[in-house]
């Protein structure tokens, strides 16, 4: 893995009134790295999130995405990062085709790159017979997957994923996870939030926030040895344990 | 603009696949024009009365048949004792009833003076005030055809025009009505509904991750649904014109223009209600409560606005479809051009500006 630096953070900082929700975290994500970012209910990772993307104004220290400062750059920064959220994120009302169309058009794509993209992630899917169908005629699963391709439609250095697998049966979130290491595979990097302590052991690394704060960050492997801990539930209720803010 | 275009292309995606929208898009002027253009009309038209004839002289019997002869009443001749006629109002079987005393020729001619009795049932008091109004005039008529030189030496006869809609037919006062209506409603709700669908649905968060500016959303949005309008304009316009015979007798460009300036302060309006609610049916409601009401009752097409309470009079300033009334009646049935609304146009346009530059503000500050 090279270890150019995509996203760096110092000191970063969310405050809400007198509510710290993110308290001066720092880091360094890779490219091409899938770097999971765990952390209880109302820990912060939601908003610390939202600072990277664009989507919140941090309040105190520094961040550089892709290359561009989240002060100074946010657009040049939407143009790098693609995102999906924790709430189904197509339109329902569209074909699967018309969906990928119409976010390859917000991204300024062009008639055959959409194209292209559109036949290419079809096929990936194996979606054909159903590319002219409505998005709400196809199972949670399948719609998951679809909305993480979309999101990366645009070939994005960055795609941030916000608790991607809630509610979908194992197998299912084994072939999504199928789907992060093509995308990882081919440079793009992987920001992902999860609650699922089994899906941290597929990240790279992982970070895990308490309180607003990251309070462990390793490898899987490192966390379960820093830890004495056998797989990564017990590293997570040990450092939760910790936390005095409860879920909000 | 490819961005832009793929943006409008999808939000009339959502249009066309959501017949409920249509339906109330294009079913609903229909429906109002309908409604208020053949059924909820305040003319009258073959109201039953009863004429009880006691004299059966020669002068009962020519205001007898000027009564006939008048297609607001359908006449029924019959002997009614005082009791029997007051039984027949009280089923509802009619509205007015006529009485001639017995001698009414004789006390005309040789008195100078005759009386009719008039009964109305004024527990509808419009048409009660009307149809009196009607026998009066007839009565005065017969009266002034009688003895054009033997009446009062000198007398005023007033002579009433009835301009613009000399037949005095509903029609003409409810299309304007119906117009500002069915463009303010359709075009709050349908905007702030959708813009609050993507909110409520999670999409508007990918849309602010994405190069897409606030901008961009809110002119993709707005796009579809001013098309529809203007399309749902020509509807109610051909509508009024062939199937309620209320003409345009001014210029149809200035009434498009005109129309189209309601249509943008619509827009604006349904963004600024998207942006202080967080789901569809809030939007919905807010929508119907803040435009419904005010509009129908405040705009002075139900209600003369000068009749209203002084405090009324002057919210009634701020209700843009107020203004676009104004508008409307002087183009469509007066066939004023621009000179003569232009200020009506300005506080329209004003209004316009206001509630854009609001809206935009209020959007921005969400986005954060």
């Amino acid at each position: 893995m090279s270890k150019e630096i995509v996203i760096r953070t110092n000191k970063l900082t969310k405050r809400f009134d007198d509510f710290v929700a993110v308290d001066e975290i720092t880091f360094d994500v890779h490219k091409g790295e899938i770097f999971g970012f765990l952390g209880a209910n109302g820990a912060g990772k939601t908003t610390a999130m939202r600072m990277l993307c664009g989507l919140s104004i941090p309040t105190s220290g520094e961040a550089m995405v892709a290359g561009y400062d989240v002060f100074k750059q946010p657009d040049e920064i939407k143009q790098n990062i693609g995102y999906m959220s924790q709430k189904f994120s197509l339109y329902e009302d569209l074909s699967v085709k018309e969906n990928i169309e119409f976010y390859g058009g917000i991204y300024g794509l062009s008639n055959k790159q959409i194209k292209e993209k559109s036949g290419e992630l079809i096929e990936r899917l194996g979606l054909h017979n159903e590319a002219d169908k409505l998005v709400s005629s196809l199972p949670l699963g399948w719609k998951q997957k679809l909305s993480f391709s979309v999101a990366i439609v645009h070939q994005p250095k960055i795609v941030f994923l916000d608790e991607p697998t809630g509610g979908v049966d194992p197998a299912m979130r084994r072939q999504f996870w199928d789907l992060i290491y093509d995308a990882a595979d081919k440079g793009i990097t992987i920001f992902v939030t999860t609650h699922y302590l089994d899906e941290a052991e597929y990240c790279n690394r992982v970070s895990i926030m308490v309180d607003g704060k990251i309070e462990a960050l390793d490898s899987p492997e490192g966390l379960r040895k820093t830890f004495s801990a056998s797989n990564m539930d017990e590293v997570f209720y040990k450092l939760a344990r910790k936390a005095k803010r409860s879920a909000d | 603009m490819k961005q832009l275009l793929s943006f409008i292309r999808k939000e009339f995606i959502h249009v066309w696949r959501d017949p409920k929208t249509l339906v109330m898009l294009f079913g609903f002027p229909i429906v109002q024009i309908v409604l208020f253009g053949f059924a909820l009309t305040n003319e009258i038209k073959y109201a039953n009365i009863v004429v009880v004839d006691n004299a059966k002289d020669v002068a009962s019997q020519q205001i007898i048949n000027k009564i006939e002869g008048s297609k607001f009443f359908s006449v029924q001749k019959t002997l009614m004792t005082p009791s029997a006629i007051d039984a027949a109002f009280k089923e509802g079987k009619i509205k007015l009833a006529v009485v001639f005393p017995v001698n009414f020729n004789t006390d005309l001619l040789h008195l100078n003076k005759a009386s009719i009795q008039v009964i109305a049932d004024a527990s509808d008091p419009n048409t009660a005030t009307q149809l009196s109004s009607y026998i009066t005039t007839i009565v005065a008529d017969y009266q002034a055809q009688l003895s054009p030189t033997m009446s009062a030496p000198y007398s005023i006869v007033p002579e009433v025009r009835m301009l613009y809609n000399p037949d005095l037919k509903g029609a003409p006062n409810f299309v304007p009505g119906v117009m500002a209506m069915v463009l303010l409603l359709v075009c709050v709700m349908m905007t702030s509904v959708s813009i609050v669908r993507e909110k409520e649905l999670g999409t508007m968060e990918i849309l602010l991750v994405s190069p897409v500016k606030p901008l961009m959303v809110i002119i993709a949005k707005a796009i579809p649904y001013l098309v529809l309008s203007i399309v749902n304009l020509g509807v109610i316009l051909v509508l009024s014109v062939y199937a309620l015979d209320v003409p345009i007798k001014g210029s149809v460009l200035l009434l498009v223009f005109e129309s189209t300036l309601l249509i943008l302060t619509a827009l604006a309006l349904g963004l600024f209600i998207s942006t202080i609610t967080s789901s569809q049916q809030s939007a919905m409601f807010a929508s119907m409560l803040g435009m419904m009401l005010p509009t129908m009752l405040l705009s002075g097409y139900l209600f003369p606005i000068e009749n209203m309470p002084v405090v009324l009079q002057v919210i009634s300033n701020i209700v843009p479809a107020r203004w676009y009334y104004v508008i409307v009646k002087a183009v469509m049935l007066k066939g004023l051009g621009f000179a003569s609304i232009w200020k009506e146009t300005l506080i329209l346009a004003g209004m316009a500006v206001f509630f854009t530059g609001l809206s935009l503000r209020n959007f921005k500050i969400r986005l954060e």
